[in-house]
């Protein structure tokens, strides 16, 4: 198998969680649109979860329960992103509240039109 | 007593859950309570450094699990007075100058002092992380407080750059887990040794908590946030993250940087301490540069911490004893300044309706007691004898001459310089020009001298406490010295 191969095959998690972080950074500092933006902060966010998840899988590993088993997939991860899950719902909720109240009072979601009658 | 550590995190969240809930139909006892709570939380404070002075750190694992797979906390030297200091600014803050009087917002006030408290007191890297987001959200939305569009879209950007920053930290706490399998602060020091610290996972572990905290402390080039969201919010709220919202994850940083990864790893990762002097160096000039340019008085100062924060990461960067504890001084000091100068920029804006350095013309002559105190506040910035500004600039120049390094003491004397460029302009134009020919104008429909005056009550505190810091400066360093000693 060529690197690129081998990559996307034993690595494949980690390269979509560097995609992800790109792709979610990029929409969030590029794109006009708050909305979009927060988009972006979640797909952002979503790479990191990943990163996490993938980090905790092992060959064989299965469900860490008393009763069965091992060896065990780390269930620490899981439960870290599944606090850090929590926080992104009650800050995208925050956010888009915030947006909701700029629409109100503008009609647009587009941060430079925002801007502009601001001036 | 240990229990008093996990009761300091818990009181302001169980006490957020009252204003609340009762804070819109019982406004007047819903605010009588949060002044309760935040004054409970500063005896709780006080007994915790109590304890720490007579018995040494405490460390307390929630839920009484191992210490291994607990969640630690830990009551130091530096961390039990980061606390009393939360403690104290915020509850002063909250009973003199705290203006929305509809009581649900209170249960914000609460929940940030709660996130800020956990920062400091907490022993476990991902813990610090849920904190970090705790005091975020608070702060968001308390910005979000204020009625209009302007403070809609300042809290946005502060959410959206905030959260970045809190993310990248949550991926370099991922980063450190992958390379040790531990979270526990006290566990990673040495585990990070065995793994080396030329890993590639320490060293983007490294680069990414800095990078998040970094954020979070609005040094250059990621400041920007900073003097929208101070500028667009209601004042008290202000004064508020001005004082302890950059102050405590300063102090994260310095303890991640020392605790974590230890003076060890900058000595070996030449770049990284490189890094760390240059990029405070940077910050330190072109922040420095910014506040000169600004008119708008609040947003003079929010750059001003930008200059101030170049300092600390200067001051932990060089990693000697003399810097660390400069580092803390004036994480304190910024914090006591901003604190008391927010709270008189909001008094000028009520009451003369000044916004900017040119309005500011005259106005020592109407109230002098005030304009004492600014330009206390402002000396502390600049850096001269006897405030804390002074002593944690004087620790920083003697570190950069002990480890030689020429071009940190001359930034240092330089930050003096182009502090005073800024400072002086505002106290010249508070004393020596005249009154514009009408006179000052109410701009809230006349004075609320009850409330004028507690205003200018704690910023004398917020001078007085700046020159009891500068006095004690040597105290404070002797404070701190069991826990800096025990890194570098």
């Amino acid at each position: 198998m060529t690197t690129v191969e081998s990559l996307l095959v034993d690595r494949g998690a980690y390269v979509v969680y560097a995609l992800l972080v790109g792709i979610g950074l990029f929409v969030l500092v590029d794109d006009d649109n708050l909305v979009k933006k927060i988009v972006g902060l979640n797909l952002f966010q979503t790479g990191v979860f990943l990163f996490f998840i993938a980090a905790a899988y092992r060959v064989d590993g299965r469900a860490p329960l008393l009763a069965g088993e091992g060896p065990y997939t780390n269930p620490l991860p899981h439960v870290l992103i599944l606090t850090a899950i929590v926080v992104g719902v009650s800050v995208t909720a925050v956010a888009l509240a915030l947006v909701v109240r700029l629409y109100d009072e503008y009609g647009t979601l587009s941060e430079s039109e925002i801007v502009e009658a601001r001036s | 007593m240990s229990h008093l550590l996990p009761l300091v995190v818990a009181l302001p969240v169980l006490g957020a859950a009252i204003p609340f809930v009762f804070g819109r139909r019982f406004p007047t006892s819903s605010r009588r309570v949060t002044a309760l709570v935040l004054l409970g939380q500063v005896g709780l404070a006080g007994a915790i450094v109590a304890t720490v002075a007579t018995a040494g750190a405490q460390a307390y694992v929630v839920g009484g699990l191992p210490a291994t797979v607990g969640i630690g906390l830990l009551a130091d030297e530096l961390s039990s007075l980061f606390v009393l200091f939360i403690a104290v600014a915020a509850a002063t803050l909250y009973v003199t100058v705290r203006t929305d009087a509809s009581g649900p917002t209170d249960a914000l006030w609460l929940l940030f002092v709660a996130g800020v408290t956990g920062i400091a007191v907490t022993a476990d890297v991902f813990n610090l992380y849920v904190f970090l987001e705790i005091a975020g959200l608070a702060a968001y939305a308390l910005v979000a407080t204020r009625r209009g569009p302007r403070a809609a879209l300042a809290a946005l950007h502060y959410l959206l750059v905030g959260t970045v920053g809190a993310t990248f930290y949550l991926l370099g706490v991922g980063y450190l887990y992958v390379a040790t399998g531990t979270l526990r602060m006290a566990d990673l020091g040495p585990e990070l040794a065995n793994v080396g610290y030329g890993s590639p996972l320490v060293l983007t572990a490294f680069a990414l908590i800095a990078l998040g905290l970094s954020v979070k402390i609005a040094l250059f080039p990621l400041h920007a946030w900073k003097p929208d969201a101070y500028a667009a919010a209601e004042t008290d709220v202000a004064a508020l993250l001005a004082t302890l919202g950059s102050t405590v994850p300063g102090y994260a940083l310095v303890r991640l940087t020392f605790d974590v990864f230890t003076v060890d790893f900058l000595d070996a990762v030449a770049i990284v301490q490189g890094a760390l002097v240059t990029a405070g160096l940077v910050s330190v000039v072109v922040g420095g540069y910014l506040t000169i340019r600004q008119s708008n008085v609040r947003r003079l100062l929010s750059y001003s911490s930008v200059l101030q924060f170049g300092l600390v990461v200067v001051g932990i960067g060089l990693a000697t004893p003399a810097a660390v504890t400069a580092a803390l001084i004036l994480v304190l000091a910024n914090g006591v300044a901003k604190g008391g100068l927010f709270v008189a920029a909001g008094l000028y804006e009520r009451e003369f309706g000044a916004y900017t350095v040119s309005e500011y013309a005259g106005l020592a002559r109407e109230r002098p007691v005030l304009a004492g105190a600014v330009t206390v506040g402002f000396t502390s910035l600049v850096g001269l004898p006897p405030t804390v500004g002074f002593a944690g600039k004087w620790y920083l120049a003697v570190a950069a001459m002990e480890v030689g390094d020429w071009v940190v003491a001359a930034v240092v004397l330089l930050s003096t310089l182009l502090s005073l460029a800024y400072a002086a302009r505002i106290v010249e134009r508070l004393y020596l020009s005249s009154a514009p020919s009408d006179g000052p104008v109410a701009a809230d429909g006349g004075m609320d001298t009850h409330r004028s005056r507690r205003a200018v009550a704690v910023t004398v505190l917020a001078a007085v406490a700046t020159i009891a810091l500068g006095l004690g400066s040597t105290a404070l360093a002797e404070w701190f010295a069991p826990v800096v000693e025990g890194w570098v």
